[in-house]
């Protein structure tokens, strides 16, 4: 396979691949590094080879950190053992770029993932890794999706898991984890705290905590979002994503994926390495909108205090990769308010038939105001990544719309709907 | 009366494999001053060359993220536990 080593981001010193996530030497985080020497020697084959892979992200396995390949002995069937993710729909939204004045929009709806959220990705990554390491247990702290996700996985690989949540999250979340049939820990305290008590845990225990210790693995799966995108699209890239950001990983690991594929010469000849990034932040806890609006270069943490808890992370880790990304891309990282969440999501609904929690109403709130300032060219083609499912985050809609309520008969439903109902 | 520093598993090699350690110091600097005389190598893998603490480095007192408090300049009180720790998220 064509995973190499780990690396250090910052200062470079090399690590085997291991259940290893912060370099001894500096503290910065480590990552996957590749040899892609072998595969790129015939991209028509590596093209076709995707092609004819699973219908799920194994088909991008050649990106991927497994020693052994996908899941299973070998093969398609094989490879949809535990809960696979990923080949989720991309949707040209006219509707929603005639509201906003644009041309070209699409959406990529993660939420048709098996627990609903683009988490299945990252999960799957770590927990296969997590197996081929000899793991038993695994672990996670979360705001929610990652929740549901590691729950979910454990449950169909026959791994006991162990999963750390803030107590006060939203009942759907806690519902669809503690169904798994996992060791579901409420804690008292943010998404920050339980992370902290996690990473403490993590030197005590020997569990694979999916966003620790296996971090270097986990954040891989992201870039399978952008290979989807760009295969979708007929292995082009597009101008514009707009993308939610929350510890940052997911917004620096999509640009990742879309530079592999543009330096295998994978894709159709882009008129620029990289789309414009734009990252996506709820007011209540927008630590990188802040730093990249004040041109700093690292993150202040803050509370969180928004209803998009999927996002309540205070202290990104990414933060600063992300804001490079940004900057570096011609694209930003701008903040919603919480009635422009909720407004976001009402106008996903509306134009696209697509219902998202409240990180994608963060996301959709964020396209509309960088349209209606102007910053995007009526000739861009702008991906909108909608990492998760309406039904998750039910509160956040409570209350904005009215049921009217008729008897049953023609009549009532003629006086309470004769405007609307005329023939 | 001294404080107590937890020190991460990734940074034991570098303290005689020690998981913590007793310092005196009445503020966060002069407890991790007083930690990187004890164990010199410490100093270059969690502090920058100007003395402030590398970005991914967290440190708590009592479970509260120094940045909230006054960071290095936070008054320490006998008995406190200062935590160590590497910044990962993702949730």
């Amino acid at each position: 396979m064509a995973v190499s080593h780990l690396q250090c981001k910052e200062c470079k010193t090399q690590y085997p691949l291991e259940a290893l996530y912060v370099c001894e030497q500096c503290f910065g985080p480590l990552e996957v590094v590749y040899d892609h020497s072998q595969i790129s020697r015939d991209v028509g084959e590596l093209r076709r080879r995707i092609q004819g892979g699973p219908q799920n992200i194994w088909r991008y396995a050649d990106f991927l950190p497994l020693a052994g390949g996908p899941p299973g002995p070998s093969g398609r069937l094989a490879s949809r053992v535990g809960l696979p993710a990923g080949c989720t729909p991309l949707i040209r939204a006219d509707r929603l770029a005639e509201r906003l004045g644009l041309r070209e929009v699409w959406v990529k709806n993660d939420a048709a993932n098996p627990t609903h959220s683009f988490k299945d990705r990252v999960v799957s990554v770590a927990v296969t890794r997590a197996r081929e390491l000899g793991f038993e247990t695994i672990a996670c702290a979360s705001t929610g999706n990652l929740a549901n996700s590691v729950a979910a996985h454990g449950a169909a690989l026959g791994m006991d898991s162990y999963v750390f949540i803030p107590a006060d999250l939203e009942e759907q979340k806690i519902l669809a984890t503690g169904i798994y049939g996992t060791n579901l820990v409420g804690v008292e305290g943010s998404y920050d705290d339980v992370n902290r008590l996690c990473t403490e845990l993590c030197a005590e225990r020997d569990w694979a905590f999916v966003n620790i210790n296996l971090r270097p693995y986990y954040a891989e799966g992201s870039k399978t979002l952008a290979f989807e995108i760009a295969e979708q699209l007929g292995w082009e890239l597009p101008d514009r994503c707009i993308v939610p950001v929350a510890s940052g990983s997911l917004f620096t690991k999509i640009a990742r994926g879309f530079e592999e594929w543009t330096e295998l010469g994978l894709l159709e000849t882009p008129a620029r390495p990289l789309p414009r990034m734009n990252g996506a932040q709820a007011e209540g806890c927008s630590p990188v909108a802040s730093a990249f609006a004040a041109g700093q270069e690292v993150c202040r943490p803050v509370k969180p205090s928004t209803i998009a808890k999927s996002h309540a992370i205070g202290n990104p880790a990414d933060g600063p990769y992300a804001l490079d990304l940004a900057r570096r891309t011609g694209g930003g990282v701008d903040a919603v308010s919480d009635e422009e969440i909720r407004a976001g999501i009402k106008l996903l609904a509306e134009t696209t038939g697509v219902f998202t929690e409240t990180a994608g109403g963060v996301t959709t709130a964020v396209l509309a105001k960088l349209a209606e300032r102007g910053d995007i060219d009526p000739d861009e083609r702008v991906v909108l990544v909608i990492t998760g499912e309406g039904l998750k985050t039910l509160d956040a809609v409570r209350g904005t719309f009215e049921t009217k309520t008729i008897a049953p008969s023609v009549a009532a439903f003629e006086a309470g709907f004769a405007e609307k109902a005329a023939v | 009366m001294a404080v107590v520093v937890k020190i991460p598993t990734q940074l034991r090699a570098a303290a005689e494999g020690e998981a913590e350690a007793q310092l005196d110091g009445a503020t966060v600097q002069e407890v991790l001053d007083g930690l990187f005389e004890r164990f010199e190598e410490l100093r270059a893998r969690i502090a920058d060359d100007d003395g402030s603490l590398r970005r991914f480095v967290n440190v708590y007192l009592a479970g509260e993220d120094i940045r909230f408090l006054d960071g290095l300049a936070t008054p320490v009180a006998d008995g406190a536990e200062l935590t160590i720790l590497p910044a990962v998220a993702g949730g």
